[in-house]
């Protein structure tokens, strides 16, 4: 729906549900959005001018959705996490690791938005998490609908967590409300120090911060100081935790974060 | 960033509205655009013209007004403005706050049509 980065609306989106080891795969009917209301002749008129102060919020329909996901989410007990980031920041690899390890403690599930492509949802399908791809075709962010689409493809049986792994874009996620607990932002060694202070609006919007990459910063020449107060500038209300997916170093305090925000059972 | 979208909901309750109203000609939308809320006006008027090709409001005039953004610091318990964009640092005391109370507002404010 973006003009600079080339999506159109409506947006059919495709859904996908991967499970590990399945021999067949099925694939969900592309689901139709809502068409605009039709244009209705124009009827009895008026020839007084007339003002009216309807003060709506433009993404209206989209908040209206995202709260009832949260609604669902709360009534399910479940904890549900947006993951943001810019393509290639690592948001697959350490999720795929917090499956291997934290999943096998706490069940979790995973919705994952690309363009194009299952093979997201294909690095991520293990035989303990449900997955569910959706495919957005040219829209550059998941909104509202898509994940309640995408949980209800779910077996949500025991399911405590709830991963939302966005489209790889640091700018149209940050005015998409999905109805998740957390937004957790990530921010990769490779991409500059600068990022958070190109990109501010989804830093803003972060409950969480993720400094991804640790392990390749010194190779880089990586100014972790200058990254730090960076985020600390533009999101100070965000929680910062430095993790690499590869060497496993913060893993331990990003599951501690996960521990402590789940709901009572 | 996605002012098409957002202008395409906007004129669908603009229309809405007049069908409502059983109007037949919209003369004046106006938006309420919060500085932080990361919309350029520019575009939001190039997309109006797209959108409200062959409708009710295609020769309706767009006003943008501009919401300033301020947010409040913890500290001193008090709200600023917010000038320098992205960071929001305290004037009093130089922290920097999270806390945005107003600036990021996308509204259809108000219509008018005959």
């Amino acid at each position: 729906m973006c003009v600079e980065c080339g999506c159109n609306a409506p947006v059919p989106f495709g859904l996908k549900v991967i499970r590990a080891f399945a021999p067949g795969l099925l694939r969900a009917a592309p689901v139709a959005t809502d068409a605009p209301p039709a244009l209705a002749p124009a009827a009895a008129t008026s020839a007084t001018p007339r003002v009216v102060d309807v003060r709506l919020p433009l993404l209206a329909k989209n908040d209206r959705l995202a709260e009832r996901n949260r609604g669902f989410f709360r009534s399910r007990g479940l904890l549900a996490l947006n993951l943001v980031s810019s393509p290639g920041a690592g948001k697959t690899t350490l999720l795929g690791r917090t499956l291997d390890e934290f999943g096998r403690e706490v069940r979790c599930a995973v919705v994952v938005g690309d363009l194009e492509t299952d093979n997201d949802a294909r690095r991520l399908a293990r035989p303990h998490v449900p997955v569910a791809q959706i495919t957005t075709g040219t829209a550059c962010h998941l909104d509202a609908e898509m994940v309640a689409k995408g949980v209800d493809a779910l077996d949500l049986a025991g399911v405590r967590v709830l991963f939302i792994e966005n489209v790889g874009n640091l700018v149209c996620p940050a005015e998409f409300d999905l109805g998740e607990a957390l937004r957790v932002v990530l921010l990769s060694t490779t991409e500059g120090e600068d990022k958070p202070l190109k990109y501010p609006p989804i830093f803003k919007s972060a409950q969480v911060v993720l400094l991804t990459k640790t392990d390749v910063a010194e190779v880089l020449g990586f100014n972790r100081a200058a990254a730090i107060e960076n985020i600390r500038r533009v999101a100070p209300q965000a929680q910062l935790i430095e993790v690499s997916a590869r060497s496993g170093e913060g893993l331990a305090e990003w599951y501690a974060l996960l521990r402590g925000r789940l709901a009572k059972p | 960033m996605h002012e098409v979208g957002l202008m395409t909901s906007a004129i669908d309750a603009v229309l809405d509205q007049a069908r409502i109203h059983g109007a037949k000609r919209v003369h004046r939308i106006v938006l309420r655009i919060g500085a932080l809320a990361g919309v350029e006006p520019e575009s939001l008027r190039f997309a109006f013209e797209v959108v409200t090709r062959d409708t009710l409001a295609a020769d309706a005039e767009l006003q943008v007004d501009g919401v300033p953004a301020r947010a409040y610091c913890a500290a001193c318990a008090e709200e600023f403005g917010v000038d320098g964009g992205a960071i929001m640092a305290c004037p009093r005391c130089g922290q920097f706050s999270g806390d945005l109370r107003q600036g990021r507002e996308l509204e259809l404010f108000r219509i008018e049509m005959s």
